[in-house]
């Protein structure tokens, strides 16, 4: 209770419901004080789960959950000084804006003078104040998207827990209200765990990026390494952007390893973080869909590309300012390249072209 | 298929007409007709032997209204009422909380609501009838008590008195509070709960700032259940106090007994009115058709 601080890190936590299977799964992460954290993964993977723990709506099988320096298990959410912003917002039908934003500290036990002129300010916060005395079932989505987050905030809590927050709205006030997140994160200055299963959303908004499966962190980090160096092909299809091949290893030198595939002279791969591979491995690498360039067959490669794969274009989709061209180039993966516009409409492939698709040898990014 | 009847006025109407008809045919002969009776012999006058003539006077209603036994009756009837709202709210609505917060089992929780219909398997009678073998003076009540030496006499104001009559309504009547307030309570989102103990609420703040509000419709709906069945009851007040009871509908049933129509009817429509005004109050209070539209 002391500490203002809200850092948190979670320490072998583990959670089964049913004694048998753990929906969480030995998860360790610190999370810093004030840090925008998303956990992303599909539905079940736990992240929901991890969030309620933290919460306190829900207490871990094993593992230690310290917030601010204290161990929290076993707390209530008052005395863990965290919040939660519900999915679907769980606002009081029966109350206004302003009872519902001012709840919390009625519960409290402050004066009805005290809170209604806190609730009040918060209103102004979130810019509600000609909403006040409405209903929730009078208001739009993005608006009882803010009142949650006004009632949620009001307590001054350290640690925000937001539960898909943005899954309600509409494509386009989603983006919006993104950035009202990230606004009220960086005034309050606390702690936010937004859980989502949105990729855009998750790099778009966060500090620290969690990329979870099956109850376990696949990835921790900045969102430009969760996006740009995934560690494994799971975490590079879950974040997409990026095409994955698998291969055997065929020849180890030095700095690089050439991967056997479809094309006549292999896949060459810088070795980077990876340090050991030997030949015969089985191994998957990433190659970003905006990295791939195609050319006509016969045509010269670009520089410092040494792989073309040959490949036959499936479809294409129009985007606006790339367009997305999806080939047969591996068997079973999915092969895209996002073609800048302009380069695209220089020399338009129709489907069904012969293309090779080829990269810097540099972007190619071996897998765990 | 019909044509569509917003085309034709007059088809409109005759398809209207068509979509009420079940309900005007059971409403008219069986709810309308008879209380249109009521009424009209309540204005008659009477030859004190049973025979009616039709005509218009007040003389039915001066003589209820001037009677003291009606003032005695309707604050007798009041307190039954009362005192029987006031304890199956209670239980009522702690059994609903209970089927509906604690049992996590929905199975469980739809066979223990299921338990709560049990004591209508069998009649009315036979449920008051039952009271006896427990409340009587001989009853399993007063035995234990005797036995334990809490008591020397049996205590007599177990059975045929004001408390076997509330505790036969209470019987009777709290399944209609539990139903309806079990619906709306069933209808709060679990999460607003959470919500509310994220906020820091305790458990008697969930209970008073979001249930009870949650669940007014419901409550509502069986206030209006228990208030109208215990105002127009004479049976259960006859036979758990042993007739020395009575209720507002005891007196004008006597009343048909004596053969005095007209004041009988009188009563009744005085009754019909006072109940339509205590309904209205609470349908003035709590907006109910939310629970019904939805």
């Amino acid at each position: 209770m002391k500490s203002d601080r809200g850092d948190i890190e979670l320490a072998g936590v583990c959670k089964s419901f049913d004694g048998i299977t753990n929906v969480v799964d030995g998860v360790n992460l610190r999370i810093a004080d004030g840090a925008y954290c998303c956990f992303i993964g599909p539905s079940g993977c736990g992240k929901t789960t991890i969030l309620r723990m933290i919460a306190g709506h829900e207490d871990p099988t094993s593992g230690e959950i310290v917030i601010g320096g204290q161990n929290v298990v076993g707390l209530a959410p008052v005395q863990r000084r965290t919040a939660m912003m519900f999915q679907s917002y769980a606002l009081f039908p029966h109350l206004t804006v302003r009872e519902n934003i001012a709840f919390a500290l009625r519960v409290r036990g402050q004066s009805k003078a005290d809170r209604l002129r806190a609730a009040d300010a918060m209103i102004d916060k979130v810019r509600l104040t000609q909403f006040a005395d409405r209903l929730p079932a009078q208001l739009s989505g993005g608006q009882q998207q803010r009142v949650a987050l006004a009632r949620a905030a009001i307590t001054e809590p350290r640690v925000l827990l937001l539960d898909e927050p943005l899954s309600a709205l509409d494509e386009q006030l989603r983006v919006q209200m993104r950035q009202e997140l990230r606004r009220m994160q960086q005034e309050l200055g606390i702690t936010f765990i937004h859980v989502t299963h949105t990729q855009l959303e998750a790099i778009a908004l966060a500090d620290l990026v969690v990329v979870m499966e099956q109850g376990k962190i696949k990835q921790a980090g900045a969102a430009r390494d969760v996006y740009a160096h995934p560690h494994d092909r799971y975490v590079a299809e879950f974040m997409g952007g990026q095409n994955v091949l698998s291969g055997r290893v065929e020849k180890v030198n030095g700095a690089s390893f050439t991967l056997s595939q479809a094309a006549p002279d292999g896949i060459e791969v810088p070795l980077q973080a990876r340090a050991t591979v030997s030949i015969g491995d089985i191994v998957d690498i990433a190659v970003r869909r905006d990295d791939v360039a195609l050319v006509r067959p016969g045509r010269d490669l670009p520089p410092g590309c040494t792989t073309s794969l040959p490949s036959r274009v499936l479809a294409i989709e129009y985007q606006g300012y790339f367009v997305k061209v999806m080939l047969d180039t591996v068997p079973d993966d999915e092969f895209v390249a996002y073609v800048p516009e302009k380069t695209f409409f220089a020399d338009p492939f129709t489907v069904g072209d012969v293309v090779m698709a080829t990269w810097a040898t540099g972007s190619a990014l071996p897998l765990a | 298929m019909q044509p569509s009847p917003s085309l034709i006025p007059s088809r409109s109407n005759l398809a209207g007409w068509l979509y009420v008809s079940p309900l005007v045919l059971v409403l008219v002969p069986f709810f309308v007709a008879p209380i249109l009776v009521v009424l009209a012999a309540s204005f008659f006058a009477t030859d004190g032997f049973g025979g009616l003539t039709p005509g218009f006077t007040l003389a039915s209603y001066v003589e209820v209204l001037h009677s003291a036994l009606t003032l005695k009756l309707y604050l007798a009837t009041i307190k039954f009422t009362a005192l029987t709202w006031v304890l199956t709210l209670i239980i009522g609505f702690f059994v609903a909380y209970f089927l509906v917060f604690h049992v996590r089992n929905q199975l469980l929780a739809i066979g223990l609501f299921l338990l709560c219909t049990v004591p209508f398997w069998t009649s009315n009678i036979i449920r008051m009838i039952s009271w006896i073998p427990l409340l009587g003076k001989e009853g399993l009540i007063n035995q234990a008590l005797l036995a334990m030496g809490v008591i020397h006499q049996p205590l007599e104001v177990l059975l045929f008195s004001d408390l076997a009559v509330v505790i036969a309504y209470v019987h009777q009547l709290t399944i209609f509070m539990i139903v309806p307030i079990f619906n709306s309570m069933a209808r709060i989102d679990k999460k607003l709960i959470e919500a509310a103990i994220d906020a820091g609420a305790s458990r008697f703040d969930i209970m008073r700032l979001i249930v009870v509000p949650m669940s007014k419709s419901g409550i509502a709906l069986g206030t209006i259940f228990v208030v109208s069945i215990v105002m127009g009851d004479f049976f259960v007040v006859k036979v758990m106090s042993g007739g020395g009871s009575a209720s507002v509908v005891s007196a004008f049933y006597e009343d048909v007994g004596v053969l005095q129509y007209p004041t009988a009817a009188a009563s009744a429509v005085l009754l019909t009115l006072v109940l339509v005004a205590i309904v209205s109050v609470i349908l003035r209070t709590v907006d109910i058709r939310q629970e019904i539209a939805r």
